[in-house]
């Protein structure tokens, strides 16, 4: 029999990797909040804790009522703020949209990405599809079970971790394939999990995501035709800038972004007054570029970008807006 | 009206009509499984499959859920149609060998054997159940939860809804004939009646004060003799 492993110890780093951020909160690794290493926050106004709110809730559901899929919104919002999805929630959704419980239960179990069980910190999906299959995925699962010591699909007792399997990550070239809150981690074998796991405690956002001030440049397509929108001979902010065709009113001309998430400078070729809504276009394919989803700030449409490592970026489509929002697969800044 | 033709024979029948009920009219037996008079048409047993068109664009469809077309040639027991059907058959055995009404569908189909690995599962997915309790009874207490190989039957949380009203429909309807409720657990009950013959209220008091839809029954009997 093999030896056992020496439990990885979760307490030592967090303070330190967590750069004086509350240690409360679930969203610590992508906090906004400024960050002060010398004076450690204990609650941003943000934090509410895990604790189910009604009120909140109800403002979720009719932020989304009579929208088209409003459920999918609703539930995916609820899901965002706690993380999972409390039973009260669902019956509160039941009550406020006026369907049956059993519909909303069925949408919550049929699609993976909801969860009904609270989930810790860090998601982390082991790829469990053929390829990986073959390659020892199983192997890798049962050593972050025991190394975690709990089953897939179940939350270590300390909210750090969630286990999770996966089919098929689109990753199959890389498998056994292992991500963690958004990072993928290639050719993955037992000896790497504590490795992951280390890491994964030590901040992974830290890594990537590098410096504090959270100007980070970011690299678009299109999502129609997935043409790169990056344009390396325009530089805004000292990085090439992300070109798209716009028009408003009788104008229509070429507008340059800022690739500097966190900046929000544009150049284009017309003026465009304060506060008009401008549409964008893909400069390859020319297709609309328009999301489902609205501004949180202002309720305008959002133009949606596909963020190369994997994401979605959507940015608000009236100037001097500073509504975005950042999906990089899953982790939402 | 529509015309067209089911096993050459020509027939009208008016707009609307499914290939189920037109076959039917006929009296082409078509054997049905998820169909219930009363309850919309779901196409989930597969068994009502006809063939319809011809040539290398002949398909086999579910009748069940298929609307008569204009100039249709249907054919209920093609040797394509009664392959698949048996098929089906032989599925469902592995599913659910227990139950009566599978089990009488074979035998009318003559299937003696299946050549899967055998399950025992308690239900087929057929969604009789869900519709009895959405569409008759009005309540919408049991759905589909899930997906894939993990979809099953039951109450949102698994635990007693509070819109069911003990009725026993999805019981009466049931073809895999297996309690729906887990009758094990008087807070997890979706209804205490039971239509099986191991009654939990013989062993567990606590079902004393609940409802049930079969009194008296054979439990009642056998606990009055036990007195
Ligand atoms: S419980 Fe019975 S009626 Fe309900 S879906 Fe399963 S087999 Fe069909
Ligand atoms: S099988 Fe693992 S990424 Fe495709
Ligand atoms: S009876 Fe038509 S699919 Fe079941």
């Amino acid at each position: 029999m093999r030896k056992t492993k020496e439990p990885i110890s979760r307490k030592t780093k967090k303070s330190k990797s967590y750069g004086g951020l509350c240690l409360t909160c679930r969203w610590t690794a992508t906090c906004t909040f400024p960050r002060d290493p010398e004076k450690p926050v204990l609650q941003c106004e943000e934090f509410e804790g895990d604790d189910f709110k009604p009120e909140t809730a109800s403002k979720i559901v009719e932020k989304h009522i009579g929208e088209q899929g409003e459920l999918i919104s609703i539930l995916e919002e609820i899901q965002a703020k706690y993380g999972y999805l409390p039973q009260s929630a669902l019956q509160l959704v039941a009550e406020k949209t006026g369907r049956s419980l059993v519909d909303i239960y069925g949408v919550a179990t049929f699609y993976s990405s909801f969860s009904l069980k609270p989930r810790g910190r860090h998601l982390c999906s082991v790829c469990m599809g053929t390829a990986c299959h073959v390659r020892g995925a199983p192997q890798v699962t049962e050593e972050f079970e025991r190394q975690l010591k709990i089953n897939r699909e179940d939350t270590t007792p300390d909210k750090e971790f969630t286990l999770t399997t996966v089919n098929c990550l689109g990753a199959c070239a890389l498998g056994p394939t292992v991500v963690v809150d958004g990072h993928y981690f290639p050719n993955v074998n037992t000896t790497k999990v504590s490795d992951i796991i280390k890491k994964t405690q030590d901040g992974l956002d830290k890594i990537e995501l590098h410096t504090d001030a959270r100007v980070f440049p970011i690299n678009v397509s299109c999502p129609r035709c997935n043409h790169s929108m990056m344009d390396a001979t325009y530089l805004i902010d000292g990085y090439p800038s992300i070109r798209a065709t716009m028009s408003f009113e009788n104008n229509h001309g070429w507008i340059r972004l800022s690739s500097l998430y966190g900046s929000f400078k544009i150049e284009s070729e017309y003026k465009i007054p304060m506060g008009a809504v401008v549409n964008f276009f893909c400069p390859h394919c020319h297709a609309e570029l328009l999301g489902s989803s609205n501004c949180p700030e202002c309720g305008t449409k959002m133009v949606p970008m596909i963020v190369r490592n994997g994401g979605m970026m959507q940015i608000c489509s009236r100037r001097g807006c500073t509504g975005h929002r950042l999906d990089l697969n899953g982790v939402n800044l | 009206m529509i015309n067209m033709k089911i096993n050459g024979l020509p027939v009208s029948v008016e707009e609307g009509t499914t290939l189920l009920e037109a076959a039917k009219f006929l009296g082409f037996p078509i054997p049905t499984l998820c169909f219930m008079e009363g309850l919309l048409p779901y196409g989930a047993c597969r068994l009502c499959v006809v063939e319809i068109g011809d040539g290398p664009k002949a398909k086999l469809v579910s009748s069940c859920t298929y609307l008569a077309e204009q100039g249709l040639n249907v054919r209920t027991a093609s040797s394509r149609v009664v392959k698949a059907r048996k098929m089906i058959i032989e599925l469902l055995l592995a599913t659910c060998p227990q139950s009566k009404v599978i089990q009488d569908l074979a035998s009318a189909q003559g299937v003696h054997q299946q050549r899967f690995r055998q399950e025992h599962d308690d239900c087929i997915l057929c969604g009789l159940c869900v519709r009895m309790c959405e569409q008759q009874m009005m309540a919408k207490a049991i759905g589909f939860q899930g997906r894939g190989e993990k979809r099953s039957l039951g109450t949102p949380f698994n635990i007693k809804s509070e819109v069911c009203r003990l009725c026993g429909g999805c019981i009466y309807v049931c073809p895999a004939c297996q309690l729906r409720c887990t009758y094990n657990q008087v807070e997890n009950a979706v209804c205490n009646g039971c239509a099986n013959l191991t009654p939990p209220c013989l062993e567990k008091e606590k079902f004393d004060d609940m409802m049930c839809y079969m009194e008296p029954c054979v439990a009642c009997e056998i606990k009055n003799d036990k007195k």
